[in-house]
């Protein structure tokens, strides 16, 4: 959500049950739900919020065969012509062994790779959210549920909105532009 | 107990739940975050006294060796290898059981490692941390450490890849920053949870932990994944570490350590010793924290089944150690055999046996896995124990060689016993730290259960 800003409503809920009937409420009284807050990942969220599969897993696995091909690239290269070692008959390219190496670091490779891809794809490390400004919202790391939908250009759809959010069984309603 | 009914698992079977209600989420927050709200008590105080006390100790015996060198030790021409490979292969083997809880526990689906992963965990860093020293403090010349890297180096000699201290180089350092990785990914919602709570500076120390963390949908979808695949990662590459410590030892064609059974052997090893310092750390952290009704009965019931497990298992791997000295026919082989039940060090050997092997047989009783200072008995006899395997699969190898004349036994000196001692009470410093800084529990993982559980 690093677009320009934005209004929205921000309704609070006591229960991931309750957030995810108003999200579902809300799609079909035919608005446009964007955001959830919670305090752990709810199951079915992603689901109801209608949110695609997270592609983090890319990243890591170009990251991890790139580095890990590269590591043995670098044995080959060394072992083979640029410092050569004869050792008990074994073959310079001592293929049965060199694997090891790749593979250490292939799988550091794939999780500094999706470290990185978390940030990425979340837009973290940012510490100043339009949402920190409404003082409820620290709940959302302890015990409450947060909705977050798109605010409506006409006014009485805002106010249906506001009584749709309400209506299931939300304990506030604040509009935010984020 | 019939509150707790409600979150006691699906399982068909009587089981003891794995958290005690009343719980909410918010009782949960608090339970976690009140240790860091609260100033440090007396007793804290005194334990981090203590400890400084033993880091300080540790690091002049630092300086000492490496102002004098590692003749200081008792290892002598044939004992090459003393102490600092022991704890070196003792220490990373503790640091494997943290990564297991995580990721071995999350794949097989086993819900009660929520509330122990997090300190599990940090003792994984901590643990692997302390052995990524001795490799270097056991150095001749220590300050060439950085020779095991890969880099152009003006003589245009390059590191050989076949040696077994280059694969340890990397799978350590591979092992830690991904160890650090899976912690900090772990704990990140947690630190924006004590943000949220916390006021002053800290508060400021906490946002920037938490790196702006809000707990949005959006996120967590990658945050699960991530996690979950960073879980699949570790599994590989905690049973590759310490098979790789294995090696340094069946890469070898000394006898009793040429066995092609030493790195899955190693890796359960690991496992038990691990476990054991998790019960102790349990035991210390549930008490000492007040989370008893986040680490139970059924923690301690399961990981003293995990021990058990493991103890059988290396009673079968001692025992087709023997079966293969014997059958192999090897004249040096069945000598060492003969040895380690006859020779200088017989005692400790079997001493080593009744910890590793005879004692934990007490947690087939129920009654005896309920028991905590059953579980404190058996888990510091385990650690004793394992810490005489590994010091006695190098001296009864080095000691009774293929030459007669060649035989040596290793005498410890006191910086010896330094260096076993001294880094315990530096981990239980950097432990004590860990404690009052970040959570030793992962919130979001346990409300995730708390709401399965309670939703059945």
């Amino acid at each position: 959500m690093r677009e320009a800003k934005e209004p929205a409503f921000v309704a609070e809920f006591r229960s991931p049950s309750d957030l995810i009937a108003a999200i579902r409420h809300a799609l079909d009284q035919g608005f446009r739900p964007l955001d959830a807050l919670s305090p752990y990942p709810v199951e079915g969220l992603d689901e109801a919020l209608r949110l695609p599969k997270s592609t983090i897993r890319w990243p890591m696995l170009i990251l991890a065969v790139c580095v890990a091909a590269l590591a043995y690239a670098l044995q080959y290269w060394t072992a083979v012509y640029a410092y050569p070692i004869h050792s008990g008959g074994r073959p310079l390219n001592s293929w049965p062994i060199f694997p090891l190496v790749p593979f250490e670091v292939g799988i550091l490779a794939a999780g500094v790779a999706g470290f990185a891809a978390l940030l990425t794809l979340c837009g973290l490390p940012r510490v100043n959210h339009p949402l920190f400004d409404w003082d409820a919202i620290e709940r959302a790391t302890d015990d409450r549920y947060f909705l977050l939908v798109g605010a409506p250009e006409e006014a009485s759809e805002s106010r249906r909105l506001r009584t749709v959010l309400e209506g299931a069984r939300a304990i506030r309603v604040r509009e935010l532009s984020l | 107990m019939s509150s707790a009914s409600a979150f006691a698992s699906g399982s068909a079977r009587a089981k003891a739940p794995t958290l005690l209600g009343p719980l909410d989420d918010r009782a949960v927050t608090d339970l976690v975050c009140a240790p860091l709200l609260r100033p440090a008590g007396l007793r804290w105080w005194v334990a981090f006294l203590v400890c400084t006390v033993g880091l300080i100790a540790t690091l002049a015996g630092i300086y000492k060796l490496f102002s004098a060198g590692v003749g200081i030790w008792g290892i002598n021409t044939s004992v090459v290898w003393g102490y600092a490979i022991a704890n070196y292969v003792w220490w990373i083997g503790i640091g494997n059981a943290g990564t297991l809880i995580s990721s071995l526990l999350v794949l097989t689906r086993q819900d009660w490692r929520a509330s122990i992963s997090r300190f599990a965990e940090a003792m994984t860093l901590f643990a692997v941390s302390i052995a990524g020293l001795f490799p270097i403090l056991h150095l001749g010349r220590p300050l060439y450490f950085y020779w095991l890297a890969p880099y152009p180096a003006s003589m245009q000699v390059w590191p050989q890849w076949r040696s077994a201290l280059v694969w340890d180089f990397w799978a350590i350092t591979s092992y830690l920053i991904f160890s650090i990785i899976f912690w900090y990914v772990g704990v990140l919602p947690d630190f924006a949870t004590v943000r949220d709570r916390s006021s002053g500076a800290w508060r400021k120390v906490y946002g920037l932990l938490a790196l702006g963390w809000r707990g949005s949908a959006r996120h967590w979808r990658h945050y699960r994944r991530l996690q979950i695949t960073l879980a699949a990662l570790a599994t590989p590459l905690v049973c590759s570490v310490h098979s790789i410590v294995g090696l340094d030892f069946a890469a070898s064609l000394m006898p009793g350590w040429r066995e092609p059974i030493f790195p899955p052997y190693f890796v359960v090893g690991a496992m038990y010793s691990g476990f054991a310092v998790v019960v102790m750390l349990s035991i210390v952290i549930s008490r000492g924290l007040g989370l008893q009704q986040l680490i139970t009965a059924r923690h301690f019931e399961a990981m003293a089944k995990v021990m058990l497990m493991s103890s059988v298992v290396m009673g079968l791997s001692y025992a087709s150690e023997w079966f293969a000295a014997w059958y192999g026919g090897n004249r040096a082989d069945r000598a060492l055999l003969v040895y380690e039940f006859t020779g200088a060090y017989w005692k400790l050997y079997i001493a080593m046996l009744t910890c590793n092997i005879v004692a934990p047989q007490l947690l087939w009783f129920p009654v005896m896995r309920a028991s905590v200072p059953v579980l404190v008995g058996v888990s510091i006899g385990i650690l004793v124990g394992m810490w005489l395997e590994r010091i006695l699969i190098i001296w009864n190898t080095l000691s009774y060689s293929f030459l007669p004349s060649m035989d040596r036994i290793f005498f410890p000196t006191v910086w010896d016993w330094l260096f076993l001692f001294g880094p315990m009470f530096v981990f239980a410093w950097m432990f004590l730290l860990f404690c009052r800084v970040a959570p030793v529990v992962p919130m979001h993982d346990v409300r995730e259960l708390l709401h399965r559980e309670g939703a059945r």
